[in-house]
């Protein structure tokens, strides 16, 4: 049943092209075919159409974008760089600023601080001359007080003695109760 | 590959007829001598320059996936031409990249079933071989005078060898556009021939019933990779054809 079609298939292109499958030689170098020489004209109007338009329209065209994007790219680089350097001074200058900052602050510092303390030595300094006139003056006091109680004492001493004596013996003598106090308490 | 299903006739293998010219739009293709051939031609040049037209469209500073794939392309071609020919390398690079394109566009469409390989043809690869050649010829006297002819005799070799060197030079030159349209033709031939064939096989296993069917495997097998092959050939060759264009035209632009 396959094979009425398939002999059918097979006879066909020998009743199409008689004598073909028999034809020596390639048809490649049948010089005679008036068709083997138009293909090669046909074939140089082609390619110098091909030639004209790649190099005026097509190529070109592929190398604006090319150079349009290396450009591009180099543009952004640039900028990138010149922002780099930029931010580079920004944070060189705000570096530079701070210490700067830094250093007035600690001087501020140092300064306040030797303040205090040189108020705290002069307010010590005052104290303390202060304190001295205070101990000097009680002393002058306490060396007068007792100057004083030492003078009244030898008339303490006296009267006491005068007292006593007149109580002991019934008589006394002034001169000579003062003048024994006197020695005694030389 | 023009109609693989027409390739088994019987049990002989047409690996040629794919290469056979016909006219294409009628009466109109035979007066102007218009085959599948130029058609394909056109086909490439506008595939390559709606994928540079598309891809470039957007003309982002970030590309998408075809702009990308558009913008390599240029870089590729651009980088080989200026390294290989110097610093009058951006000169010719939209010519070295005009080539490279025509090539790979022409061998990667003819991979593409019922579609015509225009490399395939000996007189279109010699006639962009002789087309190298004679640009070669005229950016040496342009760039060089006349006196790129002292090349055909090497600095430093003694007078008396000049007979014998001068011919073996010129003749090394004169092969050159030989060499290059026949590598490329051959190797797109080959490859087409070798697919073609292998096509067959399967065409003629299948008609020997269930059996053969299980056998044609292997055929089909064969051409996927070698479609793989000449996917790599394909580009190869291309590359090769740009790359020996790219040393001619140094020779030519060097001092």
């Amino acid at each position: 049943m396959y094979r009425t079609p398939r002999l059918f298939l097979f006879a066909a292109p020998l009743a199409a092209v008689p004598g073909r499958a028999v034809a020596a030689g390639m048809p490649q170098l049948n010089f005679h075919d008036p068709l083997l020489i138009g293909q090669v004209v046909w074939g140089a109007v082609i390619f110098g159409g091909f030639y004209l338009a790649l190099s005026r329209f097509a190529l070109p065209r592929v190398e604006r974008v090319l150079t349009n994007r290396r450009t591009r790219i180099q543009n952004d680089l640039d900028v990138a760089r010149k922002a780099k350097a930029e931010a580079d001074r920004a944070s060189a200058e705000l570096l530079s600023v701070r210490h700067e900052a830094a250093e007035q602050a600690r001087a501020h510092v140092e300064r306040i601080q030797s303040e205090a303390r040189a108020n705290a030595e002069a307010h010590a300094a005052e104290t303390a001359k202060r304190l001295e006139t205070e101990i000097a003056n009680a002393e002058t006091r306490i060396t007068q007080s007792r100057e004083q109680a030492l003078s009244s004492l030898s008339e303490i001493a006296t009267s006491t003695t005068q007292d006593l004596v007149s109580r002991l013996i019934g008589t006394q003598d002034e001169q000579t109760v003062a003048s024994a106090v006197k020695r005694v308490s030389a | 590959m023009t109609g693989e299903a027409s390739v088994a006739a019987g049990s002989t293998i047409d690996a040629l007829g794919q290469f056979e010219l016909h006219p294409v739009l009628g009466h109109l293709g035979e007066a102007l001598r218009f085959s599948q051939s130029p058609l394909f031609m056109l086909i490439a040049a506008a595939v390559v320059l709606v994928f540079l037209y598309v891809g470039m469209r957007p003309a982002a500073v970030v590309p998408g996936r075809l702009q990308a794939a558009a913008e390599i392309s240029y870089d590729f071609v651009h980088d080989l031409a200026v390294s290989t020919i110097g610093e009058n390398g951006a000169t010719f690079f939209p010519f070295v990249f005009a080539i490279f394109f025509f090539i790979l566009a022409g061998n990667y469409l003819g991979l593409l079933p019922f579609s015509f390989t225009y490399t395939s043809h000996i007189a279109v690869t010699f006639g962009l071989a002789i087309m190298v050649f004679i640009i070669s010829i005229l950016a040496s006297i342009r760039f060089q005078g006349v006196g790129f002819l002292k090349h055909f005799l090497p600095a430093g070799t003694p007078v008396w060898l000049a007979p014998l060197l001068v011919p073996i030079e010129l003749i090394s030159f004169l092969s050159r556009p030989v060499s290059l349209s026949i590598r490329l033709f051959a190797n797109m031939v080959a490859g087409h021939v070798l697919l073609e064939v292998f096509a067959g096989f399967t065409i003629m296993l299948a008609g020997l019933g269930a059996f053969g069917h299980v056998l044609a495997i292997a055929p089909i097998a064969i051409n996927i990779a070698l479609t793989a092959l000449e996917l790599l050939v394909g580009v190869l060759q291309a590359y090769v054809f740009a790359i020996l264009t790219c040393i001619y035209l140094r020779e030519a632009v060097a001092h």
